[in-house]
């Protein structure tokens, strides 16, 4: 009988971490709907890039407020996640406070986890005010209703309660430990649980036990459902940051994704000896769709990018088309393409690893026409990013498609183009005119 | 020769009668034929042989580099006109470009070489600040003395390709007062005319970017918007014309502010 809660903790520990990996598996079969891109360059630079962005959190900082912020919360999540592997081993072992045999370094241990547990609650506050209270702008836009916005007020939500059940925990046990009850080991420092104490000293033993033993299976609980809200949430970034960071472009921000399919044509027509009429070999593959139209015809690295969105804003709110009043938003790119991709890992999946077309793409049922033709290309959005994402990759590509598959650029641009191919300007002024300049005054 | 003609020899001339140019000078369409950009190019030419510097342009040989066909989704347009103008340059043999206009040093830099084209590529403000730095080019600052200078920075030039210093030591070196607008270099806003939007209307919104971006120049109450970009030098000269300015702002490029201090 001793051992039932071993026994129900290890359960709920092996269905808690199952389905995440469940999860996990799910997101890389969905990434590896995408192409596969070539990743060039230098490994170093980008393990320095993971070091520097994603651990460094350099780019955070740009806006100091926020970045201050998310670093007491990230650094919180981190540190915390050692008295997580004790409160494990606990579970698993059947004992209370394993690691205190460490005596003294045990009790700046437990002290340090309580003053960023502290530090946690209210950075949490002071984000919930800035979202709901303050309505900072990128935080309203109009991609942020129904559920990435209330999905974002769950996760502090969640980090609340799993921070205040920690504490309670500890200022449980520190009565506890006051009152020399049996197995609570007198081990820890209490800086912050201490002062709730009062609210406890009129309780029993038997009420502190339940109480201590509460907060402890909640709190363990809750962080396995954290785990697991992960997937379907926006905070998928405290594990996609790393990779996202790593696979993160080299080159400078101006060298747009070179077209291999398209130079292979053009190299053909420039070829003298090709032959125009010749007939494609019967078992030569179809062409490549020119740019992308749906999630498929992306990259791997595009649909990571995805994933990794943590839905800031901050994207969207350096863009000047959006600070211009036009619908374009790249953080909706970014959120309509993980939708797009869940979709059709969902249909995928239903359908026995095969896709079965449902009448949709990316682009025109999530992504307009109008939000892609007021791009400026001017890479504002791509420097925003706290976590490397490319979302103007994206907005080329489609417009690629739009252009190449379906001719349905602006007119503007047509008469441009037509210009370019016809006089090699984008206005119409011949091309043997080109040095009148040097004649004038 | 007319005493106000400028003189400029074209790589095709040069390799008819046997000679070499040190660098070539892609003007570009907006420098060839654009009124205000033609400027721009007149002093940059004066600027170089006012300098000494050996150059050559390609004149009826250039076509468009294709950055606006690339960046309106046309990737076919594109490397139909980087492999005509790769081909020319590869026959003169060129292995140094300049230019005023930061799309096509952008596109020539980084995305010809895919395409067979690697040639060592700047843009007019890097290679003035090393003609600075090599003693060939002496700037006084004498008509700009005290004058409140805010720097434009070209999306393209600066985030895009990581320029962001030498276009303000220069101005520094003209003895200006450089005024930052509270978003510059990394975070500065678009003049509105990137990604192939020169050529079209914007989409329906509340504004249009060039009067946003204007306004932020504007906030610096500068006596010049200095530009490195013949895009930019039109989006800021239409947003300061909007605002009603143009008689109290001047909007111009930095080869024009040098051409001016040396009274070339």
């Amino acid at each position: 009988m001793q051992y039932i809660p071993n026994v129900v903790f290890a359960l709920i520990l092996v269905l808690g971490i199952g389905y995440f990996v469940q999860n996990i598996r799910q997101l890389i079969a969905n990434i590896t709907l995408g192409k596969k891109p070539t990743v060039k360059g230098d490994r170093k630079q980008r393990l320095k890039n993971v070091a520097y962005i994603a651990f460094g959190q350099s780019k955070m900082f740009k806006r100091p407020i926020s970045g201050l912020l998310h670093l007491v919360v990230y650094l919180g999540f981190v540190i915390i996640n050692i008295e997580v592997l004790e409160i494990v081993l606990d579970g698993l072992l059947g004992t209370h406070r394993l690691f205190s045999f460490l005596g003294p370094t045990y009790n700046v241990l437990i002290a340090t986890f309580e003053i960023f547990a502290a530090a946690v609650v209210l950075a949490v506050g002071v984000f919930w005010l800035r979202r709901n209270a303050l309505k900072i702008s990128r935080f309203w836009k109009p991609e942020m209703t129904a559920w990435p916005k209330n999905d974002a007020n769950y996760i502090l939500y969640i980090e609340w309660v799993l921070m205040g059940l920690f504490l309670t925990m500890n200022a449980a046990d520190y009565q506890l430990q006051l009152m020399d009850a049996a197995h609570y080991t007198q081990a820890g420092a209490f800086p912050v649980s201490s002062l709730l104490a009062p609210l406890f000293d009129q309780l029993s033993e038997t009420s502190l036990i339940l109480i201590e033993r509460g907060a402890w299976w909640l709190h363990i609980c809750g962080i396995l459902f954290f785990l697991n809200y992960l997937y379907y949430s926006k905070h998928l970034h405290i594990l996609l940051a790393f990779p996202n960071t790593y696979f993160g472009r080299l080159t400078p921000q101006g060298q747009f994704a070179h077209n291999e399919t398209v130079a292979k044509e053009v190299a053909m027509m420039m070829d003298p000896n090709a032959d125009p009429f010749a007939a494609p070999a019967a078992d030569a593959p179809l062409p490549e769709r020119f740019g992308a139209a749906d999630v498929q015809d992306l990259n791997q690295i595009q649909l990571l990018n995805a994933y990794t969105c943590t839905e800031c804003g901050r994207c969207t709110d350096m863009c000047p088309a959006n600070q211009t009043g036009k619908k374009l938003s790249p953080r909706k790119v970014m959120m309509d393409t993980r939708d797009r991709l869940e979709e059709i890992g969902k249909n995928t999946k239903k359908n026995k690893g095969v896709f079965v077309p449902d009448g949709k793409q990316l682009l025109g049922d999530y992504i307009s026409a109008e939000e892609l033709w007021a791009c400026t290309s001017c890479n504002a959005c791509v420097e925003a990013c706290p976590v490397s994402i490319d979302p103007l990759s994206i907005i080329m590509e489609m417009r690629q498609y739009l252009v190449m598959e379906q001719s349905a650029a602006p007119q503007a641009l047509n008469n441009m183009m037509g210009n370019i191919e016809n006089n090699g300007a984008p206005w119409p002024y011949n091309q043997q005119d080109r040095l009148l300049w040097a004649q004038e005054k | 020769m007319s005493e106000n003609r400028i003189e400029v020899s074209t790589l095709a001339a040069m390799a008819a009668a046997g000679k070499e140019a040190e660098i070539l000078f892609w003007v570009g369409c907006a420098g060839s034929f654009d009124e205000r950009a033609k400027k721009i190019t007149k002093a940059f030419v004066k600027i170089l042989h006012n300098a000494g510097v050996s150059f050559a342009v390609l004149g009826a040989e250039e076509t468009c580099s294709g950055d606006p066909a690339k960046r309106a989704g046309n990737e076919f347009l594109f490397q139909m006109q980087a492999a005509t103008n790769i081909a020319t340059l590869n026959s003169y043999g060129v292995k140094k470009v300049v230019t005023a206009c930061p799309h096509c040093f952008n596109t020539l830099k980084n995305e010809y070489p895919a395409l067979g084209g690697n040639y060592e590529v700047v843009h007019h403000t890097q290679l003035l600040k090393d003609l600075l730095d090599q003693n060939r080019l002496s700037l006084e600052g004498g008509v700009f003395k005290g004058k409140k200078i805010t720097f434009h920075d070209p999306c393209y030039l600066g985030r895009a390709n990581g320029v962001y210093e030498a276009p303000r030591e220069l101005i520094k070196k003209l003895d200006a007062q450089l005024v930052e607008m509270k978003n510059c270099k990394q975070k500065g806003l678009c003049c509105g005319a990137g990604g192939a939007q020169m050529f079209k209307d914007a989409e329906p919104g509340n504004k249009e970017i060039n009067i946003a971006r204007t306004e932020e120049a504007l906030e610096t109450q500068p006596d010049i918007v200095a530009a490195a970009c013949p895009f930019c030098n039109t989006m800021m000269t239409d947003g300061v014309k909007n605002k009603e300015k143009e008689s109290s702002v001047a909007v111009m490029d930095i080869a024009e502010l040098i051409a001016q201090a040396g009274d070339l």
